[in-house]
């Protein structure tokens, strides 16, 4: 790699570096504003607040009914991660072996809906769960969240899958495994690892899913993200302090699942999905 | 899961099973079959049932009436212009950032703390950025005040409830989206061809410029799409830290009024299909002028 | 007109050094490249080769020491300022770029008008042998097109010196061949003053004026391919060369130009190439083709065949000894398994060394 060393290339580094330092100090001065404000008992026009309490996270919790919020928001996830992980990996599987006529069709149409983004295409997903009953239900959440989520792990599995030479299944058939066995004791193990990054992305991924859990929730199914939209939308009602508790709550959720969630993949993960193929 | 049992095999050549298996049609290949009638029920049915239905006018009227009744009122027609308006700058900026930062970055040893402090805000995602900046950048929040201390200002700026608390918010959420896919671009160019134009002569700006850059262009594009496709979408941050009712009524806005507050459906279905078409259109145009660069892999030998 | 290059005297590396972590490390190389030669830096991987390259052209920086160019230091130049051409390994061509582009490529970054350049392109393409290809990409071209474009590149633009970085490392074996004359062709028409960088002791020989054997970061031989290959000076420069049998034993007389081992009971007198006094520890150096089966005897040695393979003209066979000494022999008759044989050979076949100091040195 090639350093230079004149003063104009020191100081567009420093101006660089100056730039992304910025960007760091005002993304964890935010996080500082909440997190501050949740303990505080008063905060107005001061750098820092008047005093400190910690009620603010036991009325938060009450006011906004959050134990109730949580148990549906893992339920949701739970869900969400089983079952995108049963039909992603079998679909994943079946793209990454076999050559058919139309594959490329299916392929185009499981990146379509990581491509576009959720609001344009949850509208009519919301008003087709909403004609037929499923909007506002449970599972009529679980099946609005899975429309990115299963796409996500078929093409996080593909390449993982296509780099497990195939030889080494053939070479357990003919010693003698049947399909159950040879995916029990090859297929698995092997796949284990990518399975798991895949479906702690689409956890990490689904907690923070705002619009689809927006667009087809009720009140008895929604996720926190959402809970969270609805206090912020409806400030003034209650203490802001309270809704930076409940922030910081859902905060908390979402990091040590990407806390987890980092000790397998890699964080550029979240964003570009396993190896980038060179652009054809 | 084993193969479905088939027609039995005709009396001369291969059976329908064998045929089929030699289109590459087995017992593997039926495993997709899960997933793409839930795409299909979930992903491509909706949307061709949002389509019709935008056709069908919910207080009646002829098939078009719903497409007329955007294109003739302001309070709708004018989302596309604000939501383009916050959108394109942004990604412009996110992108005009990430470049440089990504060779930056590049020649680091451990990215990885930096690549986690960035995708916080991925992960925490939109509606708690729009909390956090509520009062980080409000009036009396420690970015007005850091400001004031040091004299820059001497009133708050006015940075949330309008144009630039929104603009703020897709920085914060959109800068890291655009700069980790910049960088894997970056990183996938061969080292040595930088060290080949050295030797040849060429400064770093010529290195950047007709090496780096050609090979660049089609991931920039893409990446231009992908994040002008996110910001043009944007929704929670447009009603919580902007003027949902002025400057930041964005498309999504509209779409979901019309939908879930007026349940028109036909109407926020019409007006979901423009937002989509207009996303089209400039993914369309950047993808098209795409063609004009060189495209194959970025690195120095074949295989 | 004919590509012409640069005219200067010597480049001299004058005690360049590189501390930087372990492993590809330079400690105090210092040598002198008169004007045309063909210089080939070879070692084993790791042993600092490549670093050394790279210090030249400026894409690692030394830590100590200086390059000059005749009088000129260049070793504090940018690279882009150095104005060396060179070929790497995996040849780094622009994939975007044509093969005429590419050629042109370091002639447009000086900023040449483009009549010059064009024509400067079509003589290099006709040295390289590849005219009706300049329209290609790279990637529509085969590893040996792809290496005459990475050569072409490198001389257009008229360098001083020309750096090589393993370029045939990527071939087969039979286009290696090829291009290995090809390489030397070049060289005869141009008289460019190559480094070239290899850990192949048959293309250090066959191409280099003179050879630079590198190990841990250290020169440890300079000389012409015969005087390496005859004479080595080290016991690891011989372990390179193809000295395959190693034997070790005890220095018991030292008589002239003859030194007296006592390896495993048997007497073996050779040539010492170090320092040696009698009662120490030293090693027997002796190639596979010159290791025969013969009598008992002076410099024979008792030996078990291990196994024994036929190749056209003769027999390749690997013995031990009763002491654990491993050998390659060769023989004109097969010789039965796990029969005992005597392996010897010429006094002036042996090479003796001093044992090596273990670790870096």
């Amino acid at each position: 790699m090639i350093r230079d060393t004149t003063i104009g290339a020191k100081l567009w580094a420093a101006a660089v570096w100056a730039t992304v330092g910025f960007f760091i100090l005002n993304l964890l001065a935010m996080i500082g504003t909440v997190v501050t404000s949740s303990f505080a008992t008063r905060w107005l026009g001061t750098w820092l607040p008047a005093g400190w309490t910690t009620r603010w996270y036991t009325s938060a919790w009450s006011e906004f009914q959050l134990w109730d919020v949580l148990i549906v928001t893992f339920q949701v996830i739970g869900a969400v991660v089983f079952i995108s992980g049963a039909l992603g990996v079998t679909a994943a599987y079946a793209l990454a072996r076999r050559d058919f006529p139309g594959k490329r069709l299916l392929v185009l149409l499981f990146l379509l809906p990581l491509l576009i983004p959720p609001m344009t295409f949850g509208i009519p997903l919301a008003t087709v769960l909403y004609q037929t009953g499923l909007a506002g239900t449970f599972w009529g959440v679980v099946a609005a969240n899975l429309v990115p989520t299963v796409p996500f792990v078929i093409l996080v599995m593909i390449p993982f899958i296509e780099q497990i030479d195939p030889k080494v299944e053939a070479a357990a058939r003919v010693f003698g495994a049947n399909t159950f066995k040879l995916f029990i004791y090859v297929l698995l193990p092997l796949l284990l690892p990518g399975i798991l990054a895949a479906l702690l992305l689409v956890l990490v991924r689904t907690i923070a899913m705002f619009e689809l859990t927006f667009l087809v929730a009720g009140p008895t199914s929604q996720t926190l993200v959402v809970a969270l939209y609805y206090a912020v939308f409806a400030a003034g009602v209650r203490a802001v302090q309270s809704i930076d508790a409940m922030a910081v709550i859902y905060m908390v959720t979402t990091l040590i699942w990407l806390i987890i969630a980092l000790r397998f993949v890699n964080p550029t993960q979240i964003v570009t999905r396993a190896k980038q193929q060179p652009a054809h | 899961m084993d193969a479905v049992a088939h027609a039995p095999a005709v009396e001369h050549g291969p059976s329908l099973r064998q045929r089929l298996a030699a289109r590459g049609f087995d017992a593997v290949t039926l495993l997709v079959i899960p997933a793409a009638i839930f795409s299909l029920l979930l992903f491509v049915y909706p949307f061709a049932f949002g389509f019709v239905l935008s056709f069908e006018p919910k207080a009646g009227g002829d098939w078009l009436a719903n497409y007329r009744r955007f294109f003739s009122d302001p309070f709708l027609y004018e989302t596309i212009a604000k939501t383009l308006w916050l959108a394109i700058p942004v990604t412009l900026v996110n992108l005009l950032l990430a470049i440089p930062i990504a060779f930056r970055v590049r020649l680091m040893r451990n990215q990885r703390l930096l690549t986690t402090l960035l995708v916080l805000p991925i992960t925490l995602g939109t509606v708690l950025v729009a909390e956090g900046l509520l009062n980080y950048l409000g009036p009396q929040g420690w970015f007005n005040r850091t400001l004031m201390t040091f004299g820059l200002i001497s009133q708050p700026l006015k940075l949330v409830h309008n144009y630039w608390g929104v603009f703020a918010s897709l920085v914060i959420t959109g800068f890291p989206f655009t700069f980790l896919l910049t960088l894997s671009y970056v990183t996938g160019i061969d080292p040595a061809l930088e060290q080949a134009a050295a030797t040849l002569g060429a400064s770093a700006w010529q290195r950047f410029r007709h090496v780096y850059l050609p090979l660049l262009m089609p991931g920039l594009a893409i990446t231009f799409c992908l994040s002008f496709v996110q910001a043009f979408s944007v929704f929670p941050s447009a009603v919580l830290l902007g003027e949902p009712a002025g400057p930041t009524r964005v498309i999504s806005i509209a779409a979901a009024q019309a939908a879930f507050e007026e349940y028109d459906y036909s109407m926020g279905s019409a007006i979901a299909m423009i937002m989509g078409f207009v996303q089209l259109g400039i993914v369309v145009a950047v993808l098209a002028s795409r063609g004009l660069f060189y495209r194959g892999p970025a690195s120095g030998a074949k295989g | 007109m004919t590509i012409a290059l640069s005219q200067f005297d010597e480049v001299r590396l004058d005690r360049v050094s590189r501390d930087f972590g372990a492993l590809n490390a330079l400690r105090d190389v210092s040598l002198t490249i008169r004007r045309g030669e063909f210089i080939a830096l070879l070692g084993p991987s790791g042993c600092g080769k490549s670093t050394t390259l790279n210090c030249i052209a400026g894409l690692l920086p030394v830590t100590g020491g200086a390059i000059w160019l005749d009088r000129n230091r260049v070793d504090t130049l940018r690279p882009e300022e150095r104005g060396f051409g060179m070929v790497f390994q995996n040849y780094a061509l622009f994939p975007h770029l044509n093969v005429r582009q590419n050629i042109g490529f370091g002639l447009k970054m000086r900023g040449r008008p483009k009549a010059e350049i064009d024509r400067k392109v079509n003589e290099a393409l006709d040295l390289v042998r590849l005219r009706g290809q300049e329209n290609k990409l790279p990637g529509q071209l085969s590893g040996g097109q792809q290496q005459r474009v990475a050569i072409a590149r490198a001389i257009v633009i008229e360098p001083p010196l020309v750096l090589m970085d393993e370029p045939l490392s990527n071939l087969d074996a039979k286009l290696r061949l090829e291009m290995r004359a090809e390489i030397r062709r070049i060289h005869n028409e141009l008289g460019a003053t190559t480094i070239y960088v290899t850990h192949d002791q048959d293309e250090a020989l066959s191409l280099a004026d003179r050879i630079v054997v590198l190990r841990d970061g250290v020169v440890r031989q300079v000389g012409a391919p015969k005087e390496l290959y005859e004479a080595p000076a080290h016991f690891d420069v011989a372990d390179f060369m193809g000295f395959r049998n190693k034997l070790k034993g005890k220095v018991v007389a030292i008589e002239g130009d003859r030194t007296v081992l006592d390896v495993e009971g048997a007497r073996i007198s050779g040539v010492a190439r170090e320092r040696v006094s009698v009662g120490s520890t030293a090693y027997a150096a002796i190639r596979s083709d010159d290791l025969e089966v013969g009598e008992a005897g002076p410099n024979a040695i008792a030996a078990t065949v291990d196994t024994i393979e036929y190749r056209g003209r003769e027999f390749v066979g690997t013995a031990h000894s009763a002491g654990g000494l491993d050998f390659v022999f060769r023989s004109h008759v097969p010789v039965e398994l796990g029969s005992r044989i005597h392996l010897r050979t010429e006094d002036e076949r042996i090479l003796v060394f001093a044992e090596p100091v273990q670790g870096r040195q």
